[in-house]
């Protein structure tokens, strides 16, 4: 059985139908992990644990105390703290790090206890891949060696979730977590070929989740499907009191419309009329490659056959997300990684002169050369005489990008629109460059800033065989709903199924 | 900004750069700061700041829980990844002399 090649919507039936086991199931994705090493997809790999984890899962199953996703194996992107595997946030300076406690993303997936009766009973494969502290595009970042593509291993698999969606496009996890802070769900979804869903901020809990920029990160899940997405986001999803910004109208079932046509009485072969799919200008306009464009309008007009209705909108202030992102991410990042000091955990340098010289030189030594240059940066815009200009002024333009959205959904229910303007790119291409790689993340930033659900789903390929992605953008709390159209599309294409050829 | 600016903010940030570092990471900064430029055109007067997507919605009342003790003592698991301590406790350089 071709068990990577399995959604785990069918592995959940294969579980409770008895016709494998979770160690089974773990065994097999750890050997093609042993195998696929080439990708470089995973940072901690723990057999002997995560066997250990599906023995109870089995149990849970054999005894009745299962429930939908009990005994599947998931990895878990580096920057969620989990017990038993290191936690290094792709960082040197937290190389070794093993946290005293579980993320809430990994406890709501993870087995069940008596301190977390409702875990899913999930199985933890490792810790995937990812840029440095999640500042990347193109996992390059990473301390420990970039992500390969698993549909051309000479070029990125996009970031900072690539070693996630890597894992999944190679068939080295079943399904992936990942977080996405300006894209970082949605583009390496993109890039590899897979679905993934960033959800509205405030669906997941950030406990445990190593902070970036804390307005802005959102956990979410990464898989072949749009209902596989439904189920794991299902599962992470929960009001957490341990996160101030967690939303008390979380925990919801994400896969409740998955099989339904958009409104009611509609025909099986328009399941989506009455949807009305939005297309900002902004996000056809020039810098899109060809191919990528191509595909998209593919995608605008299968949603339109199977009965969407396109109308154009416009979102005026797409170009200006890239400096208003790159000044309240890095200045939210300045103040969240000043916690690295060297004294209670992470790198600490072997020789300074007292303790003003101890921070420096372990904070210099242990953070990557992207990770310093956006400490710089929000340190400059956070600094007296700057604030003003630059943060404030970020924080302004943030809302007059979030009232544009709404102004959007005025006339539409769903947004579509690429998801990067390119495939993925050559390793080194654009790392000499940082703000070439920043203006590669155009169309995923403003969802960030507004805190608006968006999905990644597969639509096409570039001439040299690299996956392209759609992005589709949905108005707050509306994840059930973009789910249900890439779902129905889903059922109409078969992008999301093709494989890499090297992946066997 | 100058180098000057790059050792000052450096400093802000406890980072240790040497005059090379420095000197290599300008022209990026300088790059940044000439597309972070864009925003000074735009018309935002009048307006609040979004300093969280949430309050775009609606306000975000502190959530606040009952003052009752809810956690064990954890502190060997706390310190097991400390990179120096000393009868429980974390060591740092002598900062009193």
């Amino acid at each position: 059985m071709s068990w990577h090649k399995t959604p785990i919507a069918l592995m959940a039936k294969a579980l409770a139908a008895k016709e494998v086991s979770s160690q089974e199931l773990t065994q097999y994705f750890l050997e093609r992990i042993k195998a696929g090493q080439r990708w470089n997809a995973y940072l901690d790999v723990n057999a002997h644990l995560s066997l250990e984890q599906a023995a109870i899962a089995d149990s849970l199953i054999s005894s009745g105390k299962s429930s939908r996703l009990t005994g599947i194996p998931v990895a878990h992107k580096d920057v969620f703290v989990t017990r038993g595997w290191k936690s290094t946030a792709a960082s040197k300076m937290l190389a070794n790090y093993v946290s005293p406690f579980d993320a809430t993303v990994v406890a709501n997936l993870g087995l069940p206890t008596e301190q977390n009766p409702h875990g899913a009973g999930m199985v933890c494969l490792g810790k995937t891949n990812m840029d440095e502290f999640a500042m990347g595009s193109s996992n390059e970042n990473s301390a420990y060696g970039p992500v390969l593509n698993p549909w051309n291993a000479e070029h990125v698999s996009g970031g900072s979730s690539g070693g996630s969606a890597a894992a999944v496009a190679a068939g080295l996890a079943p399904i992936a977590t990942g977080t996405d802070t300006g894209g970082s769900i949605r583009q390496p979804a993109a890039f590899c070929g897979i679905t993934g869903i960033k959800p509205s901020y405030g669906r997941v809990s950030r406990y445990g989740m190593i902070a970036y920029a804390s307005s802005l990160d959102q956990a979410g899940p990464m898989g072949k499907t749009a209902e596989d997405c439904a189920l794991l986001l299902t599962a992470m999803s929960s009001h957490d009191l341990r996160d101030s910004t967690s939303l008390a109208d979380s925990g919801e079932d994400y896969a409740r419309y998955l099989n339904q046509s958009w409104q009611a009485g509609s025909s099986s072969a328009k399941p989506l009329e009455g949807l009305r799919v939005g297309l900002p200008k902004e996000f056809f306009a020039e810098g899109l490659a060809q191919d990528v464009a191509n595909a998209v309008q593919a995608a605008a007009k299968a949603l339109q056959d199977l009965g969407a209705t396109l109308v154009d909108v416009s979102l005026p202030k797409t170009k200006l997300s890239i400096p208003v992102y790159y000044v309240l991410a890095p200045a939210e990042a300045s103040s969240n990684l000043s916690r690295f000091d060297g004294v209670r955990y992470g790198h600490r340098a072997s020789e300074y002169r007292d303790l003003s010289d101890m921070y420096k030189k372990s904070r210099t030594e242990g953070f990557g050369a992207e990770v310093r240059r956006r400490i710089l940066i929000g340190t400059y815009v956070l600094s007296h005489g700057y604030y003003d200009a630059y943060y404030l002024q970020a924080q302004k333009i943030r809302r007059i990008i979030a009232a544009d959205f709404q102004a959007a959904f005025k006339q539409c229910d769903v947004i579509l629109g690429p998801v990067a303007p390119d495939v993925a790119w050559r390793l080194g291409e654009k790392s000499k460059d940082p703000v070439q790689m920043y203006l590669e993340d155009i169309y995923t930033l403003s969802t960030n800033l507004a805190g608006l659900p968006a999905m990644s789903v597969p639509c096409g390929f570039s001439a040299q065989n690299l996956p392209i992605g759609m992005q589709l953008i949905g108005n707050y709390f509306s994840e059930a709903k973009l789910l249900q159209v890439a779902h129905q599309y889903q059922q109409a294409s078969d992008w999301h199924l093709r494989q890499a050829s090297e992946v066997a | 900004m100058k180098l000057d600016d790059v050792q000052r903010i450096a400093h802000l940030s406890s980072l240790d750069l040497s005059q090379a570092e420095a000197e290599a990471v300008l022209p990026q900064l300088q790059a940044v700061f000439s597309l972070v430029a864009e925003m000074q055109a735009v018309d935002t007067s009048g307006l609040q700041p979004l300093a969280h997507p949430i309050l775009f919605l609606r306000d975000l009342a502190q959530p606040l829980r009952l003052d009752q003790v809810s956690e064990t003592d954890h502190r060997v698991e706390n310190m097991q990844s400390a990179p120096a301590q000393q009868d429980g406790y974390f060591l740092v350089p002598r900062v009193i002399e």
